[in-house]
């Protein structure tokens, strides 16, 4: 216990030099982009909310507008790496100065990089600054290959730090006693959860011990992100489409590499119906598999986390933009109650989209290995037979 | 404008087998309470099937 408590207090000290070590304050002096800095109309707060369901660059807390007129950002920047027609060319986010709308110009590597929507862009030849068209697009710069640590990428390797540390220490737990102690006494249950009722009952005694471990790596890695959405910090790490494409993948590859043979001819050739409907099932057989399968994960993930992310910062918004009717204090009441209450249920659904992504997993993953059932044999043409246990019931 | 309709007929009926997912699930835990946790799982997925289907209606006809 006091081990636990000691680690626990190491991690919360290293967590707050880190954020303290690199969070500062920065001004910008933007006037295009922050007239007056309040989020308060109906297009600002649209524009707010898809902000910060995207990716950004830079780690921001909070920002306020002093009464210099000045834009106050805290937050920590993050490092850029981009490879480019020049090579590799890394710089720190800091040098955008938040501008996210491609007037600040950095230089670097002989080559000037502009930041337009989230998405760096490197101008062409001898443009000094970007030009856009009617339409907003860029005309003079193109997008570059574009490896930085991201806000995203942050969460991600914060997450998996932690699960590293967390699972490692429950496990080494198990040498020394037979009882955990400490914060693996909450992780254990789970684990437990995750064996017995997600991955033994769909992928069958037999085999599920080979995919626990995938399965409780991607329910934990999605619960934690998910949670980590909910907190003041702002990651919206599951609600990003690479992020859920990815974990999408790599159970489509699971399930796809370890299809036994039954799997695979109850796909391309499906035995007990007729020969001409056959083909037909099998595209339908390969399109489930290999497009609607892993679509319908990561789209769910995806769309639920991302939704969520709307639905609490529209209420918490609605303090800004229902003040003229309602007054102060009826706008924050309001949207405090609301988004309370719809953060609780955030918290549900954190839980519970975790949980559906290891099932479903988990069911994919049992259709791929399941055993042939004797009570459905069928010959080579396809025709069904009946097991010699079956036909022995009807003579006692 | 069309892709909107679509969509939203979609989520009209999605939001009705979600209607009829919990209401055929609660009779059935009311006729056999012993099988409440299979019951509650064979929803869950079958839920999150239509809800998978209901969001890919939302972001392909937004």
């Amino acid at each position: 216990m006091k081990v636990a408590t000691q680690t626990f207090k190491f991690y919360s000290l290293v967590l707050m030099l880190f954020v303290s070590a690199f969070a500062m304050a920065e001004n910008t002096t933007d006037p295009v982009e922050n007239s007056g800095g309040q989020v308060d109309t109906k297009d600002k707060v649209d524009a707010y909310i898809l902000h910060h369901i995207q990716d950004s660059h830079d780690f921001s807390l909070f920002s306020y507008t002093s009464d210099e007129g000045e834009r106050k950002h805290f937050g920590f920047p993050l490092p850029i790496i981009l490879w480019t027609s020049n090579g590799l060319t890394t710089f720190m986010s800091s040098e955008f100065h938040h501008n996210d709308d491609g007037h600040v110009v950095v230089e670097k590597n002989g080559l000037k990089f502009a930041k337009i929507h989230s998405k760096i862009y490197e101008l062409d030849g001898a443009a000094a600054s970007v030009a856009f068209d009617e339409t907003h697009h860029a005309t003079n710069a193109h997008k570059v290959l574009d490896l930085s640590i991201t806000k995203s990428v942050v969460g991600v390797l914060i997450i998996g730090l932690l699960m590293l540390f967390w699972f490692t220490g429950l496990a080494r737990q198990y040498k020394k006693r037979q009882v955990p102690t400490g914060f693996g006494r909450v992780l254990e249950p789970l684990v437990l959860y995750v064996r017995d009722e997600i991955s033994r009952p769909n992928i069958g005694e037999k085999h599920y011990r080979k995919f626990t471990g995938y399965l409780l790596t991607v329910f934990f890695f999605i619960w934690f992100l998910n949670l980590a959405g909910l907190t003041p910090l702002g990651f919206n790490v599951t609600g990003q489409v690479a992020v859920t494409a990815c974990l999408a993948i790599f159970t489509l590859i699971i399930y796809t590499v370890s299809g036994n043979k039954d799997y695979w001819m109850h796909m391309l050739w499906m035995p007990g119906v007729p020969v001409l409907i056959r083909p037909v099932l099998a595209i339908i057989e390969l399109a489930g598999a290999f497009i609607i399968k892993p679509f319908s994960l990561l789209v769910r993930l995806f769309a639920n986390i991302s939704a969520g992310h709307i639905v609490v910062m529209s209420l918490i918004a609605i303090m800004f933009t229902l003040k003229e009717s309602l007054g102060v204090v009826g706008a924050t009441g309001l949207s405090l109650v609301l988004s309370f209450f719809i953060t609780l249920i955030e918290v549900l659904v954190a839980f519970l989209q975790a949980y559906i992504f290891t099932m479903l997993s988990a069911l994919f993953i049992g259709m791929a290995v399941a055993e042939h059932d004797h009570d459905h044999a069928h010959d080579e043409q396809g025709h069904e037979i009946s097991d010699a246990e079956d036909v022995r019931g009807d003579f006692i | 404008m069309y892709n909107l309709i679509g969509a939203g007929l979609i989520v009209i009926g999605a939001g009705i087998g979600l209607g009829q997912i919990g209401g055929k699930a609660m009779e059935g835990i009311a006729r056999q309470p012993e099988a409440t946790g299979k019951i509650q799982t064979a929803m869950i997925i079958i839920a999150a099937l239509l809800e998978g289907l209901a969001f890919g209606a939302l972001f392909l006809g937004k």
